[in-house]
């Protein structure tokens, strides 16, 4: 039975999709060669490998559950013909090695095919054993496994773009890993109060700039946004920058804080902006001004006037992704009721999509969705008192250079992709 | 005189109603707001922020002792072949659990609302 898919990942051309899920399990799917033979296919993507990256453990000192759910997975740029990529639980980091083998060694000495040992003595002659070619075998092996860094939940992993090194965020800490060392880490960022009675915030996410390798953001479960300098010193506990939007104070509730909690932060891929995720909204953030987005996006205002049953399911304290596309052009994040909207930052256009078998079938284009938000329901429309709030879509990825885009919806995958001409 | 008297106390029950429907109109967010206080009123006594980071902070906590988990645990081992793939054993007359009866839940925020 298919898991709840838990965060899905392209690589850095695009012809790599992995997803992680509940279970602990990898998914990685890769893209068809566009071939004349098969028009149809065109760039679809196929089961390409699949392994248990994570086990559930039990941590028996402090009576702790350790999911085996993978929180993140991060690709490692290509290097050579073997695929990298980390993927992370709560407690522990794998770097996983996925290569190709479409050669084996026949004829050994010592050996049937089949493995059993021959017997030494019967052996009468000497041979060198040949490479055959055989059926394509995809092989994934874990290569590093960086444990027992975190006292708390990991919610972000970031490849830095030196290539060498990456962060890992949890609740309180930021570490910084290098990929080839494993028993050790640089902790960079330490918000734990020295009485946890004085707690007011926790980390949410945390992001490595695509180009400076010595600049990272993390974002708080109070809305902000910390930008840090690792030149600065060793420890980040100061920012550089600070970004937070003010808050009208006579508009304050009890659900303010809550759902101004950012779920998600993503930089641009040009490095100018950054974008976050809040329970409402996304925003997009120039680097250079901190005291306001220059761009806010409504995801589904309509669920303002719903914030006290949300709270009660506890469905306000559900974490969103959001991405960009490959040309910084467009924004996506999901909704509920299967619902993911897509806003285009140039025309200012917004769009809201469905991802669910029983209203499309393959290849046939999407609808627009519509939900009613009072007063009379058109035909089509669905109001907000019938969205099912167990259909969140809250892991999406753009395909980088592609308008070919990623959703995961509970336990399905759905991909979808231009129309053809 | 009392018709003055009346028409100075309507005056001021139809400010009233327009006050609230201004803020009905103004914030929806401020009406669900009282919503969850009339049905959890001691919620918010304390601050908002600790307790959902405190719920947040200890997810995954199950209290047991964990020597009868162990034991519980060596036995299962004992009685599965070494390469056995991994299936729930059954466990029947003693309840102790291993860790793939634990159950995958996310603790609910409600239960400790409730509780306060």
């Amino acid at each position: 039975m298919a898991d709840i898919i838990s965060t899905v990942e392209f690589n850095y051309t695009g012809d790599l999709l992995a997803t992680g899920d509940k279970g602990g399990r990898v998914v990685i799917f890769q893209r068809e060669q566009e071939s004349k033979n098969r028009p149809l296919s065109r760039g679809e993507y196929n089961v390409y490998s699949t392994f248990q990256s994570h086990e559930p453990e039990f941590d028996y000192l402090k009576s702790l559950e350790i999911e085996e759910k993978i929180n993140k997975i991060r690709w490692l740029p290509q290097q050579n013909a073997a695929h990298f990529l980390l993927s992370t639980n709560d407690k522990t980091i794998k770097l996983w090695k996925i290569s190709e083998r479409d050669k084996r060694a026949e004829g050994y000495n010592l050996k049937d095919e089949d493995g059993r040992l021959r017997d030494p003595f019967r052996i009468t002659s000497l041979r060198v054993p040949v490479l055959m070619p055989m059926d394509l075998m995809v092989e994934a092996s874990p290569r590093r496994i960086f444990a027992n860094a975190h006292t708390y939940h990991i919610n972000s992993i970031s490849v830095n773009s030196d290539h060498e090194t990456y962060l890992s965020a949890d609740d309180l800490r930021i570490n910084l890993w290098h990929l080839e060392i494993t028993d050790r880490s640089f902790n960079i960022v330490d918000i734990k109060p020295a009485n946890m009675e004085e707690l007011t915030e926790v980390i949410t996410a945390a992001e490595c700039h695509p180009h400076q390798c010595n600049v990272f953001v993390y974002s708080s479960s109070k809305g902000t946004i910390r930008l840090c300098d690792m030149r600065a010193g060793a420890l980040c506990d100061r920012h550089s920058k600070f970004f937070e939007e003010p808050e009208d104070p006579s508009s304050r509730s009890f659900f303010s804080e809550i759902i101004s909690s950012i779920s998600d932060v993503k930089f641009s891929h040009s490095g100018r902006y950054m974008m976050t995720r809040d329970y409402l909204s996304v925003k997009v953030w120039d680097l250079n001004m901190e005291n306001r987005p220059v761009e806010t996006y409504q995801v589904h205002e309509y669920l303002r006037s719903k914030l006290c049953s949300l709270y009660e399911n506890d469905c306000i304290f559900d974490k969103f992704e959001c991405c960009w596309n490959g040309s910084d052009s467009a924004i996506m994040t999901g909704s509920y009721n299967n619902f993911f909207r897509m806003f285009d930052r140039n025309t200012r256009r917004d769009i809201t999509l469905e991802a669910s078998r029983e209203n499309s079938k393959p290849r046939a284009i999407l609808k627009p969705r519509k939900v009613c938000t009072g007063g009379k329901r058109k035909k089509d429309e669905i109001s907000v008192d019938s969205l099912d709030f167990n259909k969140k879509i809250l892991h999406t990825a753009w395909h980088p250079k592609e308008n070919v885009i990623a959703v995961a919806a509970t336990n399905n995958l759905y991909i979808f992709q231009d129309k053809i001409n | 005189m009392s018709e003055e008297i009346d028409e100075t106390q309507t005056g001021e029950t139809v400010v009233g109603e327009q006050k609230e429907i201004d803020n009905k109109m103004i914030s929806p967010e401020k009406v669900e707001e009282a919503k969850l206080k009339t049905r959890y009123p001691h919620l918010g006594a304390k601050p908002g922020g600790s307790d959902f980071l405190r719920k947040r902070l200890q997810k995954g906590q199950k209290y047991f002792d964990s020597g009868d988990y162990n034991m519980a645990k060596a036995k299962i081992k004992n009685k599965q072949p070494p390469m056995a793939p991994t299936e729930k054993a059954e466990i029947t007359g003693d309840h102790i659990p291993t860790p793939q009866d634990l159950p995958h839940r996310k603790p609910s925020l409600v239960a400790s609302k409730l509780a306060g």
